[in-house]
C-alpha cells in the first residue's frame, strides 16, 4: 500500500486499533457516518418490505454463488472462450503486480498518457493509480465519490459510496482549494463542476477502466450496475477499455443475474434496480459507429485462491460487493472505513482482507467485531459472516507452525503463554480432585483477587469470586432436602 | 506455469472429489411476485420512472411526434439528434417536414471520432427508441446498433426515448427471455436520468450521462 494516499490518520492495515482510536474521536466523521448509515438501512428495508420474498431470494442469491463457486474454474475458461470469440482478450494475473503489469502493457502498446476510471474496487486492491502514475500515465477516478477522494488523497471509506464520510461542506471547501471553483455547499452545483470537468477527460482519454459486477460465462457478457453514467462512459468513449475482476465474479448465465441484481440494487441502496445495467459483450464491430475498438478482461487472484481451498473460508467468495453488512456493522458505523487501513471495510472486509494481504498483516480484524451477527442477518448472499470472523480467530490463534497452513500469515496472534494457561485450564477441568481442591482453596481466598486486571479492570469492575463453589452448594443443597 | 495454469490448477485441486452444485434457479422467485396486467404496467412504468426524475408522457401512434415536437419547443431545443434509418426516426422528421419545424436534425451517421467535439458540445439532446419495457422496475431496454449508437443515450443531456405499451414487460426476468442470441456488442437497461448519491446521500440528476429522460409511450402500439 502505499504512503500516498496515507491521510488524516495513519491508515495501515495493522494498526487498525490505534486508527479506530482517533476515528472515534472524530466527532464529525462520526456524524457523517451515522446519519449516512441509518439512511441506507432504512432505504434498505423499505425496498424489502415482504419479508418472504427477501428471505427466499437470498437463499437462491445463495445457492447461485456457491453453484457458480463449485464450478468455477470450468465457468472461468468458458467465460473465457466465449470472450476471446467474440473479440475481447482474456488475461491472468495471480498478484496485484502481474495485474498492474498488463495493464501498463496495454497502456504503452497504445500509447497512452491519460486513463480515465470508471468505479473499481479491484483497481483499488491493485493500488492502479499510484502503479500508472509512476509510470508517468494519468489515471483519473471519474465516480464523484472516488473523484472526490482522489482529490483529497484519500482511500474509499465504503465499496459503494466512497466519499460518505464527508458533508457537503467539506467537499465544497475541497473542490475550492484543488479545483478553484467558488466555495458552495450547494449539491447540485458541486455535481455539475465536477461533470464538467470530467466530461473533457473522456473526451480526451486514451483508456477507460472499469470493474465487473457480473461476468456472465454462458453469453461472455461483462455486466456493470452504476447510477452516474460514468461507467458507461469510460467503456464506451475511449477507444481501449479495460475490465479488472476478480476471478470470483462470475456466474453461470444471464438468468443468474436477475435475482443477484436484484438483490445487489435493493442491499446496496434501497434501489430496485440502477439507473444504468451496462453489458458488454464484444468490442466494437464493422458498421459499428462508436465503443472501444479493443476490450480487455483482467482475472485477478491475490489470495482468492487461498480463500476458495477451504470449503468454509470459500464462502467469503459469495460477496456481490453490495456494503449491506457495512451499514449495518456497529463497528464500522462508528470508525469509518478508513480505520480499517484495508482496501475493502467493515465485516466483508475483515473476513477478506486476510486472504488479500494475510493475517499478519491484517491482525486485529477478525477481532474487530462484536459478533452482534448484523452483517450475516443482512448479507443477500448469506455469507455467514460471524462463523467467519470466529474461524479467522482460530487460524490466528493456532501456532504459526501447525499444519496444514489455511492462511498466510497464520498464528499472528499466537502467544505461547496464552496457548500454556488453555492448557493449563484444561487440565484443571478434566481432574476431578483438582479441580475440587482448586476451587475450594479458590473460593476460600476469593478475597485475594487482585483489583487491577489489566485491559479488563479499565471498563470493569474486577469480578469476585463467590464464597462457595457451586458444586458445594448443590451439595449442601441436597443434604438439607434429604 | 503462467498465471492462467497456476490458478486453475490451484482451484481445480481445491475442488477434487466435489460435484458441481445442481442449478438451483426457481423462475417462480423472479417472477411471482413482480405480475401486472397490461394497465398496470403502464401506470407502474410511469409511476417509478417519474419517482426518479423521468418524464413519462402517455401518447398514440399518430400524436407522438408532434408531441415531441412540442416538447423541445417548449424547451427551446432547436437541435435533435435522431436515427434516419429507423422508422421512428423517418416517422419523426416526415413530420418536421409536413409542418416546416425549423428543428434541426442531426444523424449519427460517421464513427465517433470524426464529429466527437460537436457530439458532446453541441449536441443538447437525442431521441431513441427502445427495445421494451419492465414495468417492476421502471427500465427501458436498449440495444445499442450501427442506426442508434451506445453515446445516442448518454452524451446528449436531454434523452428521449420511444416505448410502444406492447412492449412493457412484467419483469426482467421475462423481458430477458425475448433479449438477442447471441448477446449484441452493448445491450442497456435505463431507469432515469444519470444520478449520484455520493455527497452526503443528496441526490442530484445529471452526474454524467443525461440530465433528463423523457419517454414517450406510445399506449396504442
Amino acid at each position: 500500500m502505499s504512503s500516498q494516499r496515507i491521510h488524516a490518520v495513519d491508515v495501515t492495515a495493522r494498526n487498525l486499533k490505534a486508527n479506530a482510536r482517533l476515528s472515534l474521536k472524530d466527532q464529525q466523521l462520526r456524524n457523517n457516518m451515522r446519519s449516512a448509515m441509518d439512511s441506507l438501512i432504512s432505504k434498505r428495508i423499505i425496498s424489502m418490505p415482504d419479508e418472504d420474498e427477501r428471505e427466499n431470494l437470498r437463499e437462491l442469491g445463495n445457492k447461485i454463488r456457491a453453484r457458480a463457486l463449485s464450478e468455477l474454474p470450468d465457468l472461468l475458461e468458458q467465460l473465457e472462450a466465449n470472450l476471446t470469440q467474440q473479440g475481447v482478450q482474456v488475461h491472468w494475473a495471480s498478484s496485484t503486480a502481474e495485474a498492474n503489469n498488463i495493464v501498463l502493457k496495454i497502456a504503452q502498446a497504445r500509447n497512452a498518457k491519460q486513463v480515465i476510471k470508471g468505479k473499481s474496487m479491484v483497481s483499488e486492491e491493485m493500488a492502479m493509480n499510484e502503479y500508472l502514475t509512476e509510470h508517468g500515465i494519468e489515471a483519473l477516478e471519474s465516480d464523484m465519490g472516488e473523484y472526490i477522494i482522489q482529490l483529497d488523497n484519500e482511500k474509499p471509506t465504503h465499496i459503494i459510496m466512497p466519499a460518505i464520510h464527508k458533508n457537503a461542506e467539506q467537499v465544497g471547501r475541497l473542490f475550492e482549494h484543488r479545483l478553484a471553483i467558488p466555495y458552495t455547499d450547494d449539491v447540485d452545483s458541486l455535481i455539475q463542476s465536477a461533470r464538467g470537468i470530467l466530461r473533457e477527460k473522456f473526451f480526451h482519454a486514451d483508456i477507460g477502466i472499469s470493474g465487473v459486477n457480473f461476468a456472465v460465462a454462458a453469453t461472455g457478457t461483462l455486466l456493470l450496475v452504476e447510477n452516474e453514467g460514468n461507467g458507461r462512459m469510460s467503456t464506451t468513449v475511449p477507444p481501449v477499455h479495460i475490465a479488472v475482476t476478480g476471478i470470483e465474479k462470475v456466474v453461470a448465465n444471464l438468468q443468474d443475474t436477475v435475482p443477484l441484481l436484484s438483490l445487489l440494487t435493493r442491499s446496496a441502496l434501497g434501489q430496485g434496480i440502477t439507473t444504468y445495467v451496462n453489458m458488454i459483450s464484444a468490442p466494437r464491430q464493422a458498421g459499428e459507429l462508436d465503443g472501444p475498438e479493443e476490450v480487455h478482461l483482467v482475472l485477478l487472484d491475490n489470495g482468492r485462491s487461498q480463500a476458495f481451498a477451504d470449503a468454509e473460508l470459500r464462502q467469503t467468495l459469495n460477496c456481490i460487493r453490495c456494503g449491506a453488512c457495512m451499514n449495518h456493522c456497529p463497528v464500522y458505523t462508528r470508525i469509518g472505513g478508513q480505520a480499517y487501513g484495508t482496501v475493502y471495510p467493515g465485516p466483508i472486509g475483515k473476513i477478506i482482507s486476510p486472504h488479500l494481504l494475510g493475517l499478519e498483516n491484517t491482525p486485529d480484524h477478525p477481532s474487530a467485531s462484536s459478533l452482534c451477527g448484523a452483517c450475516g442477518e443482512v448479507c443477500p448472499v448469506k455469507i455467514p459472516i460471524p462463523a467467519l470472523l470466529r474461524r479467522l480467530r482460530e487460524e490466528n490463534v493456532k501456532s504459526p507452525k501447525q499444519q496444514p497452513q489455511i492462511m498466510d500469515g497464520q498464528g499472528s496472534r499466537y502467544s505461547a503463554k496464552e496457548r500454556l494457561l488453555w492448557k493449563g485450564w484444561q487440565y484443571f477441568n478434566s481432574l476431578p480432585w483438582l479441580h475440587k481442591t482448586g476451587t475450594f482453596f479458590a473460593t476460600r481466598l476469593g478475597g485475594l483477587t487482585p483489583k487491577n486486571l489489566g485491559p479488563w479492570t479499565q471498563n470493569h469492575s474486577a469480578p469476585k469470586l463467590a464464597t462457595r463453589s457451586l458444586h458445594e452448594l448443590a451439595k449442601q443443597h441436597l443434604e438439607k432436602k434429604s | 506455469m503462467n498465471a492462467r495454469d497456476r490458478i486453475l490448477a490451484s482451484l481445480r485441486s481445491s475442488l477434487a472429489g466435489t460435484t458441481p452444485i445442481a442449478d438451483p434457479f426457481d423462475a417462480t422467485l423472479v417472477d411471482e411476485p413482480w405480475r401486472y396486467s397490461p394497465a398496470e404496467r403502464v401506470t407502474r412504468l410511469k409511476e417509478l420512472m417519474t419517482a426518479v426524475h423521468s418524464e413519462v408522457l402517455l401518447t398514440n401512434s399518430g400524436e407522438w411526434p408532434k408531441l415531441l415536437s412540442d416538447v423541445l419547443a417548449a424547451r427551446q431545443i432547436n437541435r435533435l439528434l435522431i436515427a434516419p434509418n429507423t422508422t421512428h426516426g423517418q416517422a419523426f422528421s416526415a413530420y418536421c417536414q409536413s409542418v416546416q419545424n425549423p428543428l434541426h436534425l442531426l444523424a449519427y451517421d460517421r464513427p465517433i471520432e470524426e464529429w466527437k467535439r460537436e457530439l458532446f458540445d453541441d449536441v443538447p439532446a437525442s431521441f431513441t427508441g427502445t427495445l421494451a419495457g419492465i414495468a417492476a422496475t421502471g427500465t427501458l431496454v436498449l440495444q445499442p446498433s450501427p442506426d442508434e449508437p451506445r453515446l445516442m443515450s448518454l452524451v446528449p443531456p436531454l434523452h428521449i426515448a420511444l416505448l410502444n405499451a406492447s412492449q412493457i414487460f412484467d419483469n426482467l426476468y421475462q423481458a430477458q427471455q425475448y433479449w438477442p442470441k447471441p448477446m449484441p456488442s452493448n445491450f442497456l437497461l435505463i431507469s432515469g436520468p444519470s444520478k449520484t448519491a455520493d455527497i452526503e446521500q443528496v441526490l442530484a440528476y445529471g452526474a454524467h450521462g443525461p440530465k433528463d429522460l423523457i419517454v414517450l409511450l406510445v399506449e396504442d402500439a
